[in-house]
């Protein structure tokens, strides 16, 4: 029996690796998105256009403008000059932020008075608006802070097992995740419904070989590719883009192991309901996109209303990220990786099952 | 066009159309995955940090230091748990059960009395993002907990700088009203591209691409059987993906629908000139598949400024997405359901995708030759 | 040069370093059917895709009434009708979908469209299948609803590349029928075809190898000028395969192929007769008699003729001691010892309603080589994938080798070798991978895995292309390849499913060499086909019809069950034929009378 399945996953991984097509592919998508997605897949905010209409020209709010335009994220700041000048800004896209600053508000600062500023935020990107909101506030504090005495207190913040904020290490362990999903999910989607569509499938089947081997050959290449290619994330990852690898990289590989078996079923069952190559690209994709959204990959799940968030149980992928996360940033003790590994080993049992059952039916 | 050539431009379109529509997988994809997509985005994904999970600990109460910490409570940015001491606090940072722990040290009352009190923050910095975030509210709780003792204490403070802040367009700052206008390219890139990026391929794959080339119907007759019901398809999820947004999820649409629908048939033919020149070029599903994915699908979700911010991204890459026709696409439909009908942002966008459809469908006409080999 | 009619001149095309066409020039100025005739790479399908205006030439011209083929395709598009080998239809269309279309792009008149459409459909019987999927059509059907496409406007010239692969005899001379009917008079019809007794029907035959014209005229012709140098050497069955050695190697002869229980063998130019003693000097029965000359002897001998000096390429490497070896050496070579190999009892099969197979039994002995013929869509292939397990039968019993197939399907299977009837390899894998990977699949040890492989590919002479992706070889070697895989586990009975569709004659034969030498060795095979001049090769031949047996006999009892006062001797395709249109008329007198 082992001789039989061994020869069939020798045959599927060299199906895979031999085709010049195929094999660009599989080295060549996920290069460039290890390329691009890192730097493109920010939240931060940067090149904060502002308008800022001053009709007053004291001292305090020349000051004001002054620190605005001094800080980095704010580039450039533009002087408009009346209501209309400001009604037309947003809606024309020409700034994120107006500034409208009150004619009195060098006096009123003067005289300990309440001075006041407007902030009009372009509201269309929320994200993008409440950032900029954040950072204005704080220039306003500061400025409100250096003119008069200082607080009795202060925050001293400290950001642990990412000191510098930086997005790359936050989304790279994730695209480990994502990309190896990719990478298995076609792999196995793709391999029964070519067989079916090349007529190779029917010689297989004369072969002594029963569906559960068949099935186990069909599984094994795309967890082997799977956590090939997982080793050349991480290797980038920790090389290219300097994240530390905190954690134990072998609690990593188990559980990267058991989290693709789960994709894997999936991807099998797709195969074998599939009857042409494009049913199975889209069935393999149409079960990608909504599990890559509600992983908390770029938006966090704890953020998701309570009934989206009962579903991300049964997504594999959402607790694979946070494992990945774990072990990379934070050196994720066992026992915590063990607890979230066992809903996706029960995962995988139900996304087998269903794939030899299906299987089952479809071969017989 | 001569009449002849109506002929076969009716029933070429008439074939493609039943082919389309005798796949399950291409209904699939052209309504059932935007309809997914709208409901996850319509109710799943949130930008907006809320109820942020944090651990504060007190090491010494004292009036002061717990008037703090129920500030911490007293925001809605915060759902605090107060643990005693500092190192089951930082467990929990690690569990990822916090997103950050807040120190009321034990000299904070006399610090305080000092004037030079400090509060640490432990932040969990792997979600860089978030982490901001929680550092800007906590930034905010502290301020208005100092506020309220200054006027208790009647003190002389800092000057106070009031900044009203108005959020134009989206006033309650929702996610949805942001990230809807901008799956609409999205659902539209799936038929657009993703589809016909299989359409020529598979002729070939299945032989018939022989028996189309020994007929009359021109190159641009076939390419446009194929494109008349895609186009029609795209249009419908359009349209599906707008009555969703509008109807179902209150995403104001303030420009106008005919303006929207216009830009909409403009970058949906970009989108079908780019999948037909992928599939004219590979002549083969698999990879045909693939590299659509690669070219049009996954850059409509990042380079697009759908969900990332398109300014705060390297020179370089900024560069690269001024390819990406999602870009100009999404820059209309923000503005026009959020904004208005704004002919200054998108006459030059609307410009972008007719130049990009123009080429596209050029160049898919020039690489399809009648002759084989 | 220019002129009416079809006209080639110096006609050449090269794919890459490979020439295709070589300087070919050729008029066909008359009506007729013109058949294409020639093996793999002779240049027919790049002959066709020139004329249709689909592959520009590298030099010289086509003209089809003074108009070039190249420059004014898109102006010749509605005369030319062409028919793919691929048959070109949309699966996903129905039969009246894809007529409306090609009768919409070839311009038919809106006005005669309905009328043109309902006579094609008439013609080729295919009105009550006139809304099902062409997809789901069977191989005859296909072909005939990708002829009413071509054929739907009215054309002045009409090409069709190998119409007849896949199509069982009774489809196929329907389909002559067609095309002579439906072409209409003084159109020239260009027809290419690896079935030789097609060609016999031809009004005139173009004999094409690599690229050049090695033979013009009319299929009399041909065998007018092999008159007397055809013979047929009658020989004990166990001495055949010797005696066919000798004479691949007596250089008086061009030919010697195995029929039945006879050796067909061909002089060449002015050779003496040869001696039965000296061919089969151990079987003092043995006799030569003159017989009548088949398209096919006058085609191998001008392949021969057209390639001497060097052998035919394709042909199997001679051996001097004796029949080429097939398969793996087993340790006691099996032997025809009347033993049962395979034995069907009442075998039913039904889906749905419909009954495919109907309670057919029979038995096969060992070594035996045993053919099931019948019109595509008899239950052939239905009772072949319950044999070979792939179906679970509705009803009766079947054991192979000695495994009944309802207790242990999957130990049955390890016993049986099988060939697809389309190649069903990995083509992406190269030759020695594919091999590889059945010996694994059937669970041989590592070691004699590789054993068997080595001997495998020196055998059916692979070794050179060890290393090539299965996919891209010829498809004589695809052919090879796919025996040897089904081989690789020493099976005791092999099912080859249509072997021969779609593989010229030259590999055909060489094919059929190997598979008597395997039945010689023990090895039982099953074999379905539709060139009823190979059921010649086999020993006992079932007719299924209707999902039912209508006969068991040997080749020559059936031959001679058909003959009649005006065709003393017919073929095994005319005793089909007649079997069949008999059982037909029973049935319909069956119901008339009820």
């Amino acid at each position: 029996m082992f001789r039989r399945i061994r020869a069939l996953i020798v045959k599927e991984l060299l199906a895979i690796l031999n085709d010049p097509k195929s094999r660009a592919i599989l080295v060549v998508l996920p290069l460039v998105q290890l390329g691009v997605f890192p730097f493109a897949a920010t939240f931060e905010v940067d090149s904060i256009r502002i308008a800022v209409w001053n009709p007053d020209g004291g001292v305090a709010s020349r000051d004001l403008v002054a620190r605005f335009a001094g800080a980095p994220v704010f580039h450039p700041v533009v002087a408009i000059d009346g209501r209309p000048a400001i009604e037309a800004a947003l809606p024309a896209r020409e700034a994120d932020l107006v500034i409208v600053i009150d004619q009195r508000f060098s006096a009123d600062v003067a005289a300990g008075r309440p001075a006041a500023i407007q902030l009009l935020v372009d509201g269309s990107n929320s994200n993008t608006a409440l950032v900029t909101l954040s950072y204005a506030r704080e220039i306003v504090r500061d400025h409100a802070a250096a003119i008069g005495p200082d607080p009795p207190a202060r925050l001293a913040t400290r950001a642990l097992y990412n000191p510098n904020l930086e997005s790359a290490w936050f989304i790279l362990p994730g695209l480990l995740g994502i990309l190896t999903t990719i990478a298995s999910l076609a792999v196995t989607a793709f391999s029964v419904a070519r067989e079916k569509e090349t007529g190779t499938f029917q010689q297989l089947l004369v072969t002594p070989l029963r569906p559960a081997e068949i099935l186990v050959g069909k599984m094994v290449p795309g967890l082997v590719i799977g956590l090939a290619q997982g080793a050349v994330i991480v290797a980038v990852m920790h090389g290219v883009y300097g994240v530390p690898l905190a954690g134990s990289l072998a609690l990593l590989a188990g559980a990267l192991a058991v989290f693709l078996t789960s994709v894997i079923g999936i991807g099998l069952a797709v195969s074998a309901i599939a009857r042409t190559q494009q049913q199975a690209l889209f069935g393999a994709f149409l079960f990608t996109v909504p599990m890559v959204i509600l992983s908390g990959f770029a938006t966090p799940v704890e953020n998701m209303p309570g009934w989206i968030r009962t579903l991300t149980l049964g997504n594999p992928l959402r607790w694979f990220m946070e494992i990945a996360r774990g072990v990379v940033l934070k050196d994720l003790p066992p026992a915590a990786v063990l607890n979230l590994t066992w809903p996706m080993a029960l995962i995988a049992v139900v996304t087998l099952t269903v794939a030899a059952l299906v299987f089952r039916r479809r071969a017989g | 066009m001569s009449r002849a050539a109506a002929r076969r431009l009716s029933a070429l379109v008439g074939k493609e159309s039943r082919q389309i529509l005798r796949d399950p997988s291409s209904i699939a994809i052209a309504f059932v995955l935007p309809a997914i997509l709208l409901f996850i985005f319509g109710y799943g994904v949130s930008l907006d940090a809320e109820g942020v999970p944090v651990a504060v600990v007190v090491e010494q109460p004292s009036p002061q230091a717990d008037s703090l910490a129920a500030a911490f409570a007293g925001s809605p940015s915060f759902d605090p748990v107060y643990p005693l001491h500092r190192t089951p606090a930082q467990r929990l940072l690690r569990l990822g059960e916090v997103r950050a722990v807040v120190v009321v040290p034990a000299s904070f009352e006399a610090d305080l009395a000092r004037g030079d009190a400090a509060v640490q923050v432990l932040l969990d910095g792997t979600d860089a993002n978030t982490a901001r975030i929680v550092s800007g509210y906590a930034d905010g709780v502290l301020s208005g907990w100092l506020a309220d003792l200054a006027r208790e204490r009647g003190a002389r403070t800092a000057p106070v700088i009031e900044a009203e802040s108005r959020i134009w367009f989206n006033p309650a700052v929702r996610s949805r009203n942001f990230l809807i206008p901008g799956l609409v390219a999205i659902v539209m890139t799936l038929t657009g591209a993703l589809l016909t990026s299989l359409l020529v391929a598979r002729e070939y794959d299945r032989g018939t691409i022989e028996t189309l080339m020994a007929t009359p119907a021109g190159v641009g007759e076939i390419l446009a059987g194929k494109v008349v019901p895609t186009f029609l398809l795209g249009m419908a999820s359009m349209g599906l993906s707008v009555a969703m947004a509008v109807w179902l999820f209150d995403v104001p649409l303030r420009g106008s629908f005919l303006v929207l629908a216009g830009a909409s048939a403009l970058f949906l033919t970009a989108a079908l000139g780019l999948g037909l020149v992928i599939s004219a070029a590979t002549k083969d599903q698999f990879v045909a598949g693939q590299l659509a994915i690669l070219v049009t699908f996954l850059p409509a979700f990042l380079l697009s400024g759908f969900i990332f911010n398109i300014d705060a991204m390297p020179p370089a890459i900024q560069a690269v997405s001024h390819l990406v026709a999602a870009r100009y696409f999404i820059a209309i439909a923000q503005t026009v359901f959020l904004v208005g009908t704004e002919w200054s942002v998108i006459l030059p966008n609307a410009a972008a995708l007719a130049v990009m459809g123009v080429a596209f469908l050029g160049l898919a006409r020039a690489l399809l030759v009648k002759r084989l080999g | 040069m220019s002129g009416a009619g079809l006209v080639l001149d110096g006609l050449t095309r090269r794919f890459g370093a490979a020439v295709a066409l070589d300087g070919l020039s050729v008029r066909i100025a008359d009506g007729g059917i013109v058949g294409l005739v020639g093996p793999d790479g002779a240049g027919k399908s790049t002959l066709m895709r020139l004329v249709a205006g689909l592959l520009r030439p590298d030099a010289g011209r086509v003209t089809l009434d003074g108009r070039d083929c190249a420059t004014e395709a898109e102006a010749l598009r509605t005369a030319i009708a062409y028919m793919p080998q691929s048959r070109g239809l949309w699966t996903d269309l129905s039969v009246i979908e894809n007529l409306r279309l090609i009768a919409d792009l070839r311009g038919v008149p809106a006005g005669e469209r309905s009328a043109r459409i309902e006579r094609m459909l008439d013609s080729t019987g295919l009105a009550p299948f006139r809304d099902r999927l062409a997809g789901r059509l069977s191989g005859g059907m296909a072909q005939k609803a990708a002829l009413a496409c071509a054929l739907i406007r009215p054309p002045r010239l009409v090409l069709l590349d190998e119409p007849s692969v896949g199509v069982d005899p009774i489809s196929r001379r329907e389909l002559w029928a067609l095309v002579r009917e439906l072409a209409g008079d003084g159109v020239p019809v260009l027809w290419s075809t690896a079935y030789l007794d097609e060609a016999e029907r031809c009004d005139r035959v173009l004999l094409l190898d690599r690229g050049r014209l090695i033979g013009d005229g009319a299929p009399g012709d041909f065998t007018g000028a092999l008159e007397d140098r055809c013979l047929r050497l009658t020989v004990a069955r166990d001495r055949r395969l010797s005696a066919q050695a000798r004479a691949a190697r007596d250089p008086a002869l061009v030919d010697a192929v195995l029929r039945g229980g006879h050796l067909d063998l061909v002089l060449a130019e002015d050779a003496p007769a040869p001696d039965a003693a000296a061919l089969a000097p151990d079987d003092p029965q043995a006799r030569i008699e003159p017989r009548a000359p088949r398209f096919e002897d006058a085609f191998v001998a001008a392949l021969a003729a057209a390639r001497r000096p060097a052998a035919p390429a394709s042909s199997p490497a001679p051996s001097d001691d004796g029949p080429p070896r097939a398969g793996a050496p087993r340790p006691a070579a099996r032997e025809r010892d009347g033993g049962e190999a395979l034995a069907v009892d009442r075998l039913v099969k039904r889906f749905g309603d419909f009954t495919a197979v109907d309670g057919v039994s029979f038995s096969v002995g060992r070594g035996e080589i045993f053919g099931l013929i019948g019109p595509n869509g008899a239950g052939k292939s239905t009772i072949f994938k319950m044999l070979c397990g792939l179906l679970p039968p509705s009803d009766g019993a079947a054991r192979v080798a000695g495994i009944a197939l309802r207790d242990s399907p999957a130990a049955a299977r390890g016993r049986i070798g099988y060939m697809a009837q389309a190649f069903s390899l990995y083509g992406r894998l190269s030759v020695r991978r594919n091999l590889d990977f059945f010996a694994g699949a059937y669970g041989l040890p590592r070691a004699e895995a590789r054993r068997r492989r080595d001997r495998a590919l020196a055998e059916f002479g692979l070794a050179e292309v060890a290393g090539s992706r299965a996919g891209a070889l010829p498809p004589g070697y695809r052919q090879r390849l796919s025996l040897a895989a089904a081989l690789m586990h020493d099976p005791e009975i092999l099912f080859l499913d249509e072997p021969t569709s779609g593989v010229d004659p030259p590999t055909r034969r060489e094919f059929w060499l190997r598979i008597a030498a395997m039945a010689d060795r023990g090895v039982t095979v099953m074999v379905t086909t539709h060139f009823l001049d190979e059921a010649d090769y086999c020993d006992r031949l079932a007719v299924i019809y209707r999902g039912r047996l209508l006969a068991l006999e040997t080749p020559d009892a059936l031959k001679a069950g058909a003959a009649t006062a005006e065709r003393p001797e017919p073929d095994v395709e005319d005793a089909f034929v007649a079997l069949i249109e008999e059982s037909d008329r029973r049935a319909a007198g069956g119901r008339s009378a009820a």
